[in-house]
């Protein structure tokens, strides 16, 4: 998927006015003019122009607004779990735990990237344990021992 | 002298040495692996380093990123695909060397003129570096404002053609680093009531999405397949003593312009391979010979870029302003480790800074045999199954952004800039000039605002003190210059 430099350019000219207009109830501090609005004032100004700038850009460029390159199906698949499988250790970690959650975000992954079956569940166990030792005995890094937790090592 | 004795009792400690040869090897293989680009290698390491000591922290990254960068220069000859960005600029004519059967001298070339860059740059570095802190230390926030102004303008208008791009992510990265309580009021700035926002948006997670999340999710939509190849690699330094005597008055060229750029904050290795490329061209008695693998060039631009790397810590280590993005990261680490970066590091430690410059020696020497190792293994690494490296790189980086605040919100923050890198980098809009806004946002308001403060407002102020004004013209004639080459390529176009 690409999208034009105008409709890049518009949504960052909301975002920049949506800026300006939080901005301007912030406090001031009693006795001095120069107060937290001040900086993002400035900032939210320059990107309002360079969003002017980009729409023109584009619109100028004649490039279609959108454009989606058929990619293969497969690699819209890879895409979708990779940050699906993010999105899913984030929201499960605490509930499942370190090991399980990263054993299955692995397994999906190597599956999507086309590994060989017989190598998933090897290599998502072993890595697994690996970093997990790694980080919680070696760096003392908490990461969440969830349903694992009677059996904590 | 008494520090520079304990600076070398520091590094020639069992541990540091360790973490070299350690990072050494990390940085190697991450630099010959297509995909896994020299940046990511440093934002992967924080997580480690966070539980080092600060010299070995500091080897490490050190370390492991000269090494990448010389590595990147493998792949590029033998398959034809860059390692990392910085070996972008001279990939067809290495490849060009290695079709007429002289991969080795190819793979020599970029080995030892990395080495004679990388010294170069960081002799630079020790000589320039104290002096620069010397004169900074009279620096009030006028000059602070103007210096990362400039920073900031170089990182917009030099790293590109298309500064439009360049500024909005410059405008993006600034607008992200005002998030939080850290401002003149003590105002909570865009939290929305989230109280992760309070301290801002977390530099090193925000950095690790967007250099290797970023890079994971471009991989999945587009792997790079690696053809077959077969290639037999003979005596790499043959012929390298004809070689350094040859082309030295490039391999000095290269080295001066990869420092120059280098120390420039925002430009870095890759855009100094580019440039000393097109000067090698350009100048060459043997132009016609480019393109057909002769090793000129490579000579010139391998130099550069490794040049560029040690001369980018000149502007980080003296004034916290990072001369590329690999030491945005540093920076980041170096604060961690209250090893804050300014001037005054090097009258109140100056041991630490001491023991950096031996660091940087001695990494560029270990590249020597370390290299040459890499090369002899290239075949296997590069068969290395990528699409299994990736799951496992991902993993890696949401345990490393979780252990550095322990804090599940860093995860969300994890993903949101690993979608936005990936969908800016995928739109044409360099990267580079949102980290430097991130990390300079605060830097640049703080010293704004503490001058408009001392001058009552007059923005006269600003240009009263010399160095403060000198700093202004130069801004200022950076801004006109590029205004002037933007409408000269306008023109040349219509």
């Amino acid at each position: 998927m690409r999208l034009n430099d105008a409709v890049i350019g518009a949504v960052l000219l909301v975002l920049s006015l949506a800026v300006l207009w939080h901005v301007k109830d912030f406090p001031a501090i009693p006795g001095q003019p120069y107060g937290a609005a001040l900086y993002p004032t400035v900032v939210s100004a320059g990107l309002a122009v360079t969003s002017i700038l980009l729409i023109v850009q584009g619109l100028r460029s004649g490039e279609p607004m959108f454009s989606v390159q058929v990619a293969q199906g497969g690699r819209l698949i890879a895409f979708g779990v990779t940050v699906g499988s993010m999105l899913f250790y984030v929201l499960f970690v605490d509930q499942l735990g370190f090991i399980v959650c990263a054993t299955l975000m692995l397994a999906a992954l190597l599956w999507s990237y086309g590994v060989k079956r017989s190598l998933i569940a090897p290599v998502a166990i072993a890595a697994t344990l690996v970093i997990h030792t790694g980080f919680f005995k070696v760096l003392k890094v908490p990461l969440p021992w969830g349903l694992l937790e009677s059996i904590a090592w | 002298m008494e520090a520079v004795l304990t600076a070398i009792g520091m590094v020639a400690s069992a541990d540091v040495l360790l973490a070299m040869i350690g990072a050494a090897l990390f940085g190697l293989f991450v630099g010959a692996v297509p995909g896994l680009t020299a940046t990511m290698a440093t934002a992967l390491l924080v997580p480690i380093t966070f539980f080092l000591p600060p010299v070995p922290a500091v080897a490490a990254m050190v370390t492991a990123t000269a090494m990448a960068i010389f590595a990147g220069d493998i792949p590029g000859c033998l398959v034809r695909i860059p390692g990392t960005p910085a070996s972008a600029a001279y990939v067809d004519e290495s490849y060009a060397m290695t079709r007429k059967g002289q991969a080795e001298t190819a793979l020599g070339v970029a080995l030892v003129f990395s080495v004679i860059g990388g010294l170069f740059g960081t002799t630079v570095l020790i000589f320039a570096a104290p002096a620069l802190a010397e004169f900074a230390l009279q620096f009030s926030s006028f000059e602070y404002f103007w210096l990362v102004l400039l920073g900031l303008t170089c990182a917009v208008f030099i790293t590109g053609d298309a500064p439009i791009r360049g500024l909005v992510t410059l405008f993006l990265g600034l607008l992200v680093g005002a998030v939080g309580l850290e401002n003149p009021a003590a105002h909570p700035r865009f939290t929305f009531g989230n109280a992760d926002l309070l301290g801002g948006v977390s530099l090193i997670p925000a950095m690790i999405a967007l250099f290797a999340v970023s890079e994971i999710l471009r991989f999945s939509l587009s792997p790079v397949h690696i053809d077959e190849f077969k290639s037999q690699v003979g005596a790499v330094f043959r012929g390298m003593g004809g070689m350094i005597r040859k082309y030295r008055w490039q391999t000095l060229r290269g080295s001066a312009l990869g420092t120059a750029v280098g120390a420039l904050p925002g430009a870095g290795a890759d855009i100094a391979a580019w440039m000393a490329y097109a000067t090698s061209r350009k100048t060459s008695k043997e132009s016609e010979k480019f393109g057909t693998g002769h090793p000129e060039g490579l000579v010139e631009a391998g130099a550069a870029n490794n040049s560029a790397l040690s001369a980018a810590w000149i502007p980080a280590l003296v004034f916290g302003i990072p001369g590329d993005s690999i030491t945005a990261i540093v920076i980041g680490v170096l604060y961690m480790k209250d090893m804050n970066p300014g001037p005054t590091i090097f009258i109140n430690s100056p041991e630490n800074i001491y023991a950096v410059f031996a660091v940087f020696i001695l990494a560029n020497l270990l590249m020597l045999p370390l290299g040459w190792a890499c090369i002899k293994a290239a075949t296997r690494i590069l068969r290395a199954p990528r699409n299994v490296l990736m799951p496992i790189i991902l993993m890696f980086c949401i345990v490393g952004a979780f252990a550095i605040n322990n804090s599940p919100f860093d995860l969300w923050i994890l993903i949101g800039f690993g979608l936005l890198g990936w969908f800016l980098e995928a739109h044409r809009f360099p990267i580079a000039p949102a980290i430097l806004g991130m990390l300079l946002g605060k830097m640049l308001e703080e010293n704004f605002i503490t001058s408009m403060i001392k001058s009552e407002g007059n923005l006269m102020g600003f240009v009263e003190r010399p160095i403060a004004a000198a700093l202004a013209v130069f801004a200022l004639l950076l801004w006109a210059l590029s205004g002037w080459f933007a409408l000269k390529r306008r023109m040349a176009r219509g």
